[in-house]
């Protein structure tokens, strides 16, 4: 699943955080709000990007493209007995 | 004035009441299929955007029925964009045409609540003319202030919800999650006159558009699109350029705009878009970079200040322009204004949460490239406009509003 760096351009306070975390994607423009390096996240940044997302002051630094953490995907790889899910194992929110 | 006879449409009613709207335009016939007709009309908005008005039918009525909720429809006839007026001509003139659209879209979606929203000034001359209507479900009028982002459609759910009119971002869109949190179709106070009359079997409808003129005087008119550009606005050879679309559109040289054809493809093809209808032609004795600039200050201040790059880079770029309209200056300091400039137009470009930066960045580029004869004659200590010529483009005050 690729994933993408979004910002939330209202919420988006430029501290500047990110910049200093992820640097490797982030970049600051003349006003020190952040500049995203284009495409999807390389695999190898996820825990930076992970760890840059969650120190936000604003939080309005996002990760998209990823339909389910890793508690929920590891719930779906339980046989549907354990999880009581008789649904498709899919999140019902994509459609 | 060589303009094609514009009198059947729109504004053929010689006066606003219900009466003489019936004695003008007949009674809608029963039950329409509106989607399927704005499709087979090819019916774009006209709230600047040109979206396919079938399309957003479609996707209030889908999300409506998918979340089972009861969708909103709002009529937008806020028209924040200072150079337009027709949004307001065709309220003042035709309401009954707006209301009728208003609720055969809310039929079609299977909304229960109809929303006017209009300009502060008119919202009780509207309420009046439309309170004889015998209308099943009344409409409310909602007044929203004057201001250009007023009328942006997530700012405008804001307003009409009672909160600030700002813009909220695209996420989720208003037709998914629009006023009180419900499916909500924004249409143009324009775009629904003319559902009322493809409903009436008026096939032409879909193929007219309002603008508002601006030459030695302002009019509003109704044109075929397709036209010749030349044909619906006047370009003399003493004008020196027309700006298509308003604040957010883009400056054309006169010869250009003369022969482009005035529709979504024509108009695509050097570089404009219809936008909210404004042709504005200027004339020769006056200076397009002092023009500019003055809107652009306007601009700047209408923003919203709530994104940054925004926040931080029109005012700079107005400021900039503001400098380079002025005769004069050392030719680095020049250069380097104009380096400036593009570099903070890049900053800001995709960087909101609605299309204001964008759009403001289209005026600019469109001057600097249109006008720029005038640039380097500022360069050499001149300039070409009259000087105590009063503004030509009308520009608020920002202040009270903001």
């Amino acid at each position: 699943m690729s994933e993408r760096l979004r910002v939330d351009p209202i919420g988006c306070q430029g501290h500047g955080v990110c910049a200093e975390l992820l640097p490797e994607r982030i970049a600051l423009d003349e006003w020190g709000y952040p500049l995203l390096a284009a495409g999807d996240l390389p695999a190898g940044l996820r825990r930076e990007a992970r760890r840059a997302v969650a120190a936000c002051p604003a939080r309005a630094l996002h990760l998209t493209g990823t339909p389910a953490g890793p508690v929920l995907r590891a719930l779906q790889r339980l046989p549907r007995q354990h999880t009581g899910n008789t649904q498709d194992q899919r999140p019902q929110s994509a459609s | 004035m060589s303009a094609p006879p514009a009198t059947h449409g729109l504004l053929a009613a010689a006066d606003p009441s219900l009466a003489t709207h019936l004695a003008t335009h007949g009674p809608l016939s029963g039950q329409v299929d509106l989607v399927a007709l704005a499709e087979r009309a090819g019916l774009v908005g006209r709230g600047g955007a040109g979206f396919p008005t079938a399309r957003k039918l479609r996707a209030v009525a889908d999300a409506a029925r998918a979340t089972r909720t009861t969708p909103v429809v709002v009529a937008n006839g806020s028209e924040g964009e200072p150079a337009a007026f027709k949004d307001a001509v065709l309220l003042s003139r035709a309401p009954h045409l707006v209301a009728e659209g208003l609720h055969l879209a809310a039929a079609a979606v299977g909304a229960d609540s109809v929303v006017l929203a209009v300009g502060p000034g008119q919202a009780a001359e509207v309420g009046r003319q439309l309170a004889g209507r015998p209308d099943r479900s009344p409409i409310r009028v909602v007044p929203v202030a004057g201001h250009f982002l007023a009328g942006e459609e997530t700012a405008l759910v804001g307003a009409v919800d009672g909160g600030l009119p700002l813009p909220r971002g695209k996420v989720p869109p208003v037709w998914q999650r629009g006023v009180q949190g419900r499916p909500t179709l924004v249409h143009n106070v324009e775009t629904l006159a003319r559902l009322a009359l493809l409903a009436r079997g008026d096939r032409s409808a879909a193929g007219r558009t309002l603008v508002t003129r601006h030459t030695a005087t302002v009019d509003v008119v109704e044109v075929p699109l397709g036209a010749r550009l030349g044909d619906v606005l006047p370009v003399p050879a003493g004008v020196q350029a027309v700006l298509v679309g308003g604040y957010h559109g883009s400056w054309l040289p006169a010869a250009v705009a003369a022969d482009v054809r005035l529709d979504r493809d024509g108009l695509a093809s050097v570089g404009a878009s219809l936008g909210a209808g404004v042709l504005a032609a200027l004339s020769a004795d006056r200076c397009g970079v002092r023009e500019t600039a003055r809107v652009v200050g306007y601009l700047a201040a209408s923003s919203a200040g709530q994104c940054g790059p925004c926040l931080n880079g029109l005012p700079r770029i107005a400021a900039a322009l503001g400098l380079l309209a002025r005769p004069g200056g050392a030719p680095a300091a020049r250069a380097r204004l104009l380096q400036d400039v593009a570099r903070w137009s890049g900053l800001v470009v995709g960087r909101g949460a609605c299309a204001h930066p964008d759009g403001t960045v289209r005026l600019v580029a469109s001057a600097l490239r249109v006008f720029g004869g005038e640039l380097a004659a500022h360069a050499a200590g001149w300039c070409t406009g009259a000087p105590p010529t009063p503004a030509f483009l009308p520009v608020p005050t920002v202040g009270a509003a903001a």
